[in-house]
């Protein structure tokens, strides 16, 4: 680990100070200290910022739900509110990492959190996210784990968290702020897709610090929830995910927000398959023929060709769980 | 009631706890024996073995802070590198081994401590940042020779074999009791999920923290 200096902020004005000078501010620490260990991130400055009043959930006049950048995975998850008016949110989180990491880390640093990408993580491969222009030793690599949805030449990593897999479904807004004040941008808008500048991970301006996660108002009454397929049964990230939020109403399909996890490089919103429920009346038929182009699109790698197939199932299978027949 | 030590200064975490490169064999020994070998009265570690070269620069002198913590129910002030782990100061500073340093990377729950009343990762957790905080590492749970319930359970369900993982096991199991996520086998797997047992004692591990959380 290379030394850094490090200082505690008790106000958003200190923190952004210290932001805007370069520091880098820590939460829980889950993926900045293990990441700083095997010198992928190389600080000067840690700025604590667990000290600031970011850490309360409350839900707006016009009934939108607001998560501090600081609240714990645990408390999210546990939070009453998030428990009845979004499912899909505390299943994500309960289905996260361990118990003990998510005591300790934060949804700011969630939705920050980086690839878990073999190659990344090692610094002697080759990987363009950790060190433009270098190459990505997983496209030809070990890419059994790696995004089948969203890649370029450059970086075929997944996004791995979990919870940003129901934000994106739910079209969750991030609050910022930053030196020139204020501003939301939309949780689509927030994960950049690698492109040809795999490096440049979220819409964050130097220095800008998450200050909440907003989940507009949905119409009620809504059911959601979360269905993460991994590898060993708990503790593990995804190979496939699938968040399903549906507002039925007379029988019908009124509204529908769905998105995936595990195969793109960001988390992957499913407009086709929304679309294709919207009007509907729930039914067996309908749930296959909508999760039929879950994978639309879908670039598949050596390894991981076993996604494509995977993710429709995950997704039928989750509109089934949520949404029952009749 | 908590008791006050000395202030000391702790140095730069040894090259093959913190350097980039993985720990040669012969690293590994060297700080084990300086370990064993120079640790010295008031907590301080002395004759750090620096294994990379280029760390060595780097770390002449590297950043440090001083900071105050409880560490079962004594209150100690040292002066850390800021590279510090809580995992590494109560290792190889503190003298408190039983939390045990498996993946380093919150990948295990070999190192997993109470900090005021819940369940983290030490090795992920920053010394420098647990100014007042309360630590309850596995040394800290029996009372004087009495040990504690779920001590007692591991030892009657047999609830390990080679043991590494079991001090975290213990910890973690303590976190989840008090958490409430015992009222079922499969809720108790789940929410101490955070601990692997290379040896497989799951089954027995279970047993241990149904047995202590009063279910049978
Ligand atoms: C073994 C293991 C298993 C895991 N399994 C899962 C899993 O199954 N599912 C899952 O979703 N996650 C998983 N995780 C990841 C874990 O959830 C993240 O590490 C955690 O959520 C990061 O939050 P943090 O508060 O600890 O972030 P930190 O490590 O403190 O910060 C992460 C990044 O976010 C930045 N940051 C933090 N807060 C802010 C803010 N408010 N504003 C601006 N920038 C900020 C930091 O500068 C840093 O770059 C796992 C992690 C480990 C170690
Ligand atoms: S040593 Fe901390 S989780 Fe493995
Ligand atoms: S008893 Fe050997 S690892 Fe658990």
């Amino acid at each position: 680990m290379h030394p850094f200096t490090y200082t505690r902020v008790s106000d958003t004005r200190e923190a952004l100070n210290a932001g805007r000078g370069g520091g880098r501010y820590i939460a829980g620490g889950t993926t900045l200290v293990d990441l700083m260990r095997e010198t992928v991130e190389q600080p000067e400055t840690l700025v604590d910022i667990s000290g600031l009043p970011l850490r309360e959930i409350t839900v707006a006049e016009h009934g939108a739900l607001r998560i501090g950048a600081l609240v714990r995975m645990a408390e999210a998850a546990a939070h009453p509110k998030v428990r009845v008016l979004y499912p899909v949110i505390s299943e994500a989180l309960e289905l996260s990492a361990s118990a003990q990491l998510r005591n300790m880390a934060t949804i700011g640093g969630n939705i920050m959190q980086r690839t878990r990408c073999t190659y990344f993580r090692d610094v002697t491969a080759d990987c363009n996210k950790r060190e433009p222009g270098s190459g990505c030793a997983a496209l030809h690599g070990f890419n059994r784990s790696h995004a089948i949805l969203g890649t370029s030449d450059h970086c075929v990593s997944t996004h791995p968290s979990d919870v940003a897999v129901a934000f994106a479904a739910l079209e969750a807004r991030v609050h910022l702020l930053g030196p020139d004040g204020e501003r939301q941008v939309p949780f689509a808008d927030f994960l950049l897709r690698p492109g040809s500048t795999p490096d440049r991970e979220q819409a964050l301006r130097r220095g800008e610090l998450i200050t909440a996660v907003e989940i507009p108002a949905l119409p009620r009454p809504l059911k959601s929830g979360y269905l993460k397929v991994r590898d060993r049964q708990s503790y593990e990230f995804a190979l496939t995910s699938a968040a399903v939020a549906l507002h039925v109403r007379g029988g019908v399909i009124r509204e529908a927000r769905i998105a995936a996890g595990g195969v793109g490089t960001v988390p992957w919103k499913l407009p086709e398959v929304e679309q294709q429920l919207i009007g509907e009346r729930p039914s067996e038929s309908l749930w296959a023929s909508a999760a039929a182009k879950a994978a639309d699109g879908a670039r598949a790698l050596q390894h991981n060709r076993f996604k494509v197939e995977l993710l429709k199932r995950t997704v039928e299978r989750q509109l089934r769980i949520v949404g029952g027949t009749k | 009631m908590s008791t006050e030590l000395p202030e000391s200064a702790v140095p730069p975490p040894t090259g093959a706890d913190e350097s980039s490169s993985a720990p040669s064999r012969r690293t590994f020994i060297a700080t084990s024996t300086a370990v064993g070998g120079v640790v010295v009265a008031g907590g301080v570690f002395a004759g750090t073995v620096l294994a990379d070269p280029e760390e060595a620069s780097a770390a002449e002198k590297p950043p440090s802070s001083r900071v105050s913590l409880t560490v079962n129910g004594t209150r100690r002030t040292v002066t850390v590198d800021n590279r510090t782990s809580l995992l590494d100061l109560l290792r190889e500073h503190f003298e408190l081994t039983g939390s045990k340093k498996g993946c380093n990377a919150g990948a295990c729950g070999a190192c997993t401590v109470l900090i005021d009343g819940q369940r983290h990762n030490a090795c992920l957790t920053l010394a420098v940042r647990l100014e007042d905080a309360e630590v309850t590492t596995v040394e800290g749970l029996a009372d004087g020779d009495q040990l504690h319930p779920l001590q007692q359970a591991f030892i009657d369900q047999d609830a390990f074999q080679c043991g590494y993982c079991t001090p975290g096991q213990i910890v973690s199991g303590v976190g989840c009791i008090k958490e409430g996520h015992t009222n079922s086998p499969e809720e108790i797997r789940e929410w101490m999920s955070g601990n692997i047992c290379r040896c497989g004692c799951y089954v027995k591990i279970v047993r241990a923290v149904e047995q202590t959380a009063g279910r049978k």
